[in-house]
C-alpha cells in the first residue's frame, strides 16, 4: 500500500474539518475524489502535503509503511509526494528557471550534479508539450501569471519532478476546455504502474480525460461513498443533494443536541 | 557591561575569525595630537597633510556626536587603536588557514585568488602577475591607482587639489576622525576619455594597506571618462576593531560616469559609520551601489550632489539587519544645477528583532528648472519581532519638479514558505529563496559574481533565522 490513512481527524483554527477520514491508495493508481464545498477536500491535501496551518488531532497517515505525519514538507517532497495546488502561490524575484534548477538539484541531493543542459532540454520538451510559452522560463514563479497559466506551471512541475504521488486539488476549477484538455495530457503522460494520483474535485469534468480508477465521495469529514468510475456518473445525475440528505450534518446534530 | 572588542562572540559571528596580530607598529589606545603625529610620521608625509590631520583632529574634539539615526552611545573613543601599520611581508601559507575558513571562502563561491589574499597570504598570492599586467595596463592609459598614501607621495598636486574637497574635514564628527587618522583606502585618478573597462578592485593591489578602519577613498573622473570602482569585496570582513568609519569622495567631472560598489559584511560588534560623497558635474553621473549586511550599527548615506546641468545621480542600498543589528541607511542627492536627474533604491530586510531604517534626504535648491526625482523603498520583514523604518525628508524650494516616491513594507506570507518547502526546500532555504527574490532586481544591477556571492552571502545571513 502506497498511502494509508486511517481515522484522520484535521481542524484549522480549532475547527475541525476531517472528522474520521479512512482513504487507501495501491501503487499505480488514480483515485478521484469528490465532493461538494466545504466538504474538507483542500484540508486532506494540505495534511498530506503537512501544511502547518492544518493540525493533525487523530488519526495516523502511513507512507509506504513510514509515519507521513512525523516528516517535514520538504521531506514529504523529497520522498516523492507533490501537491498541484487550487491558488498557486507567486514568488516575485524567484525566476522559473532558477526555482527549477534548484528544486532539481535538491532532488539529487547535493551527491550527483545536474546535468544543466540535459534538464534544460527537458523542460523546454515539456514546456512545449503543456503549450507553454518558452518564455515563462525567464519569468517570476507565478507573478502576473493568469488562473490557467499557473496551473500549467504545476502541472510542468510534476512533469519534472516526477513524482510518485500527485495530489492535484482542483486543478480543474477555473480551466477552460482546451486548458483543462492540456492539463490532463500532462497527468495522463505520467501514469504508470509506479506512478499514482489523487485527484480532487468538485464537478466531474476532469474525470472525463483522466480515468480514475477509483471514485470517493467526500462529505463533512469523511469518505461517505466510495467506488468505480460509474460512480462519478451517478453522482452527476442525482446531485450533491443524495449525498448530503444520507448523510445528515454531524455539526448540525452537535448543535441541535447544545441548543436543545 | 563589555567593552566592544570584547564582545565578539565566535557563534555571532560563525564566518569571522581572527587575525593573529602581527603589526610591526601600533598607536597606544586612545587619540592626542602625538599618534597623529606619529601616524603622519610613519607614513613620511610632507607638512601639509600633516596639517591636515590637525586640524582634522581639532574639528573632531569640537563636533558632536550625531544626535539622531542609531545609538552609539557605547562607542568610547579612548579604547580605541587608530592607527596600526600590518606586517610588511606576511609569510603565512594557505595551509596555515584554518579549515572551516577555507570552507566558509568556499561557500560564498570565492575565487582562489581572493581566498589567499583575504586570509593575510597575500605574499604567496599566485595570481600576482595577472594583477601586475593589469596594472601595466592602467598606467599606460594614464590611469592612477594606488593607496592614498601613496598619492600623497607621488600625485600631490592632484590630491592637494581635491582631497577633502566633497567631505571636508569639519563635515560631522566621523568624518574629522577619519581626517585625521586615515589609513590606506584607494586613489584613482582616469584621465579625461578614458573607459576603464574592469572594475577597479583594492585587492588588485597586493602588498598595500587596503582594509582599515579608517580608509580614505578618492576616486576623480575627469572629463568623459568612465570608471566603476568595486569596494573591499563582498567578502566577511574579518576585523576585531569596534569602529569602522571611512571617507569615500567621487569627483565626477563634466560628461563622466563613475559606479562605486560596496557590499560589507561586517562581525557583529562594528560601529559602521561611513561618509560618501560625489560631485557631478555638467551631464556627469554618479551611481552608488551600497549594500550593508552585519555590523552591529551602520549609518550610511551615499550622497551626490548634482553641481551642473544634465548631472545623474543613483543610489541603490540594500541592507540586511539580524539580531542586535540597526542598519540606518539610504542615500542622499542635492539637486542644485537646472535638468538634473536622480533615483533612490532602497531594499531592505530585517529580521530576528533587527531594525533597518532608510534614511534619504532630496533637496531641490531655490528655482532649480526641470528636476526629476524618483525614490522607491521596500522592506521585507521576516518575523513580527523585527522593524523596518522610512524617513524620506524632502526639501523642494521650486515648482518645476517632478517628484515619484513609493514605499512598500512586505512580510514572508506562509504561503510563500509552504509553496516551497512542499516543492522540497527546507524552511531556510526557502526563506532564502524569498529574501533573494525580494533583492532580485537590485541584484540585476550588480556585477555578475558579485550577485552570486550576495546571493550566498544572504543564504548564510538566513541558516538558523527561521524555525
Amino acid at each position: 500500500m502506497l498511502l494509508e490513512i486511517k481515522n484522520l481527524k484535521a481542524s484549522v483554527e480549532g475547527k475541525p474539518i476531517l472528522k474520521g477520514l479512512d482513504f487507501s491508495l495501491e501503487k499505480g493508481q488514480t483515485h478521484a475524489i469528490m465532493g461538494p464545498n466545504g466538504s474538507g477536500k483542500s484540508t486532506l491535501a494540505n495534511v498530506l502535503m503537512g501544511n502547518p496551518e492544518y493540525t493533525v488531532t487523530d488519526g495516523s497517515i502511513l507512507w509506504n509503511g513510514r509515519d507521513l505525519l512525523e516528516m517535514e514538507p520538504h521531506e514529504r517532497a523529497l520522498a516523492g509526494l507533490f501537491l498541484s495546488y487550487q491558488y498557486p502561490v507567486e514568488i516575485p524575484g524567484l525566476t522559473v528557471g532558477k526555482f527549477l534548477k534548484r528544486a532539481a538539484e535538491s532532488r539529487l541531493g547535493g551527491e550527483e550534479k545536474l546535468n544543466v543542459s540535459a534538464y534544460l532540454k527537458e523542460i523546454r520538451e515539456s514546456m512545449d508539450f503543456l503549450e507553454m510559452d518558452r518564455k515563462f522560463i525567464n519569468r517570476y514563479l507565478n507573478t502576473g501569471f493568469s488562473g490557467g497559466e499557473k496551473k500549467r506551471m504545476e502541472i510542468l512541475q510534476m512533469l519534472l519532478f516526477k513524482p510518485r504521488l500527485a495530489i492535484l486539488d482542483e486543478t480543474d476549477s477555473g480551466l477552460d476546455i482546451d486548458a483543462l484538455r492540456v492539463v490532463s495530457r500532462g497527468v495522463n503522460k505520467l501514469r504508470n504502474p509506479l506512478f499514482s494520483s489523487i485527484i480532487i474535485t468538485h464537478y466531474q469534468r476532469i474525470l472525463d480525460y483522466v480515468k480514475p480508477d477509483r471514485v470517493h465521495v467526500l462529505y463533512d469529514g469523511k469518505i461517505v461513498e466510495s467506488g468505480g468510475p460509474e460512480l462519478v456518473g451517478e453522482l452527476e445525475k442525482k446531485g450533491y443533494e443524495w449525498i448530503k440528505r444520507q448523510n445528515p450534518r454531524e455539526v448540525d446534530h452537535e448543535q441541535s443536541v447544545h441548543s436543545a | 557591561m563589555s567593552s566592544p572588542s570584547t564582545a565578539l562572540k565566535k557563534e555571532e559571528y560563525q564566518h569571522g575569525y581572527h587575525f593573529p596580530d602581527q603589526s610591526l607598529f601600533k598607536t597606544r589606545k586612545g587619540l592626542d595630537e602625538d599618534i597623529i603625529r606619529a601616524i603622519s610620521g610613519q607614513k613620511n608625509e610632507p607638512e601639509w597633510m600633516l596639517d591636515f590631520r590637525l586640524k582634522s583632529y581639532a574639528a573632531f574634539l569640537q563636533k558632536a556626536m550625531p544626535n539622531w539615526g542609531a545609538d552609539l552611545s557605547r562607542i568610547n573613543f579612548d579604547e580605541i587603536y587608530y592607527y596600526a601599520k600590518p606586517t610588511e611581508e606576511q609569510k603565512r601559507s594557505w595551509e596555515d588557514v584554518p579549515d572551516d575558513i577555507k570552507e566558509t571562502f568556499d561557500r560564498i563561491g570565492i575565487p582562489e585568488a581572493e581566498k589567499k589574499f583575504l586570509a593575510g597570504v597575500g605574499a604567496q598570492y599566485d595570481s600576482e602577475v595577472v594583477y601586475h599586467n593589469l596594472k601595466k595596463e592602467l598606467e599606460n592609459q594614464g590611469v592612477v591607482f594606488c593607496s592614498p598614501e601613496e598619492a600623497v607621495q607621488n600625485h600631490p598636486d592632484l590630491v592637494k587639489k581635491y582631497f577633502g574637497t566633497v567631505i571636508p574635514y569639519r563635515d560631522n564628527k566621523f568624518a574629522a576622525l577619519n581626517s585625521a587618522v586615515w589609513s590606506g583606502g584607494s586613489f584613482v585618478y582616469v584621465p579625461p576619455g578614458i573607459h576603464v573597462d574592469i572594475p577597479l578592485q583594492a585587492y588588485f593591489r597586493i602588498n598595500s594597506e587596503n582594509f582599515g578602519q579608517f580608509e580614505r577613498t578618492l576616486i576623480i573622473a575627469d572629463e568623459g571618462s568612465f570608471v566603476h570602482y568595486v569596494e573591499g569585496c563582498t567578502a566577511p570582513v574579518y576585523t576585531t576593531d569596534s569602529l569602522h568609519s571611512a571617507v569615500v569622495e567621487i569627483i565626477a567631472l563634466e560628461g563622466a560616469r563613475v559606479r562605486y560598489s560596496t557590499i560589507q559584511n561586517w562581525s557583529g560588534d562594528v560601529y559602521n559609520l561611513v561618509t560618501k560623497r560625489a560631485f557631478a558635474y555638467k551631464n556627469a553621473t554618479v551611481e552608488w551601489v551600497d549594500g550593508n549586511l552585519g555590523s552591529k550599527r551602520t549609518m550610511k548615506y551615499p550622497s551626490v550632489f548634482l553641481k551642473e546641468e544634465g548631472a545623474h545621480g543613483e543610489i541603490l542600498s540594500i541592507a540586511f539587519a539580524g539580531e542586535g543589528q540597526e542598519q540606518d541607511t539610504g542615500g542622499k542627492v542635492f539637486h542644485i544645477a537646472d535638468n538634473t536627474s536622480s533615483v533612490i533604491t532602497s531594499k531592505s530586510i530585517s529580521k530576528n528583532g533587527g531594525i533597518s531604517s532608510y534614511r534619504g534626504m532630496i533637496k531641490v535648491h531655490p528655482g532649480k528648472k526641470n528636476i526629476r526625482s524618483r525614490v522607491v523603498c521596500d522592506a521585507l520583514l521576516l518575523d513580527e519581532e523585527s522593524v523596518s523604518n522610512t524617513y524620506p525628508y524632502m526639501e523642494i524650494a521650486s515648482e518645476d519638479v517632478t517628484m515619484e516616491h513609493e514605499a512598500s513594507v512586505s512580510r514572508i506570507s506562509d504561503d510563500q514558505l509552504f509553496y516551497l518547502q512542499s516543492r522540497g526546500f527546507n524552511e531556510e532555504e526557502a526563506a532564502a529563496m524569498i529574501v533573494n527574490g525580494f533583492l532580485d532586481p537590485l541584484v540585476k544591477e550588480l556585477p555578475m559574481e558579485y550577485a552570486v556571492e550576495l546571493n550566498r552571502l544572504i543564504e548564510l545571513q538566513m541558516e538558523g533565522s527561521v524555525g
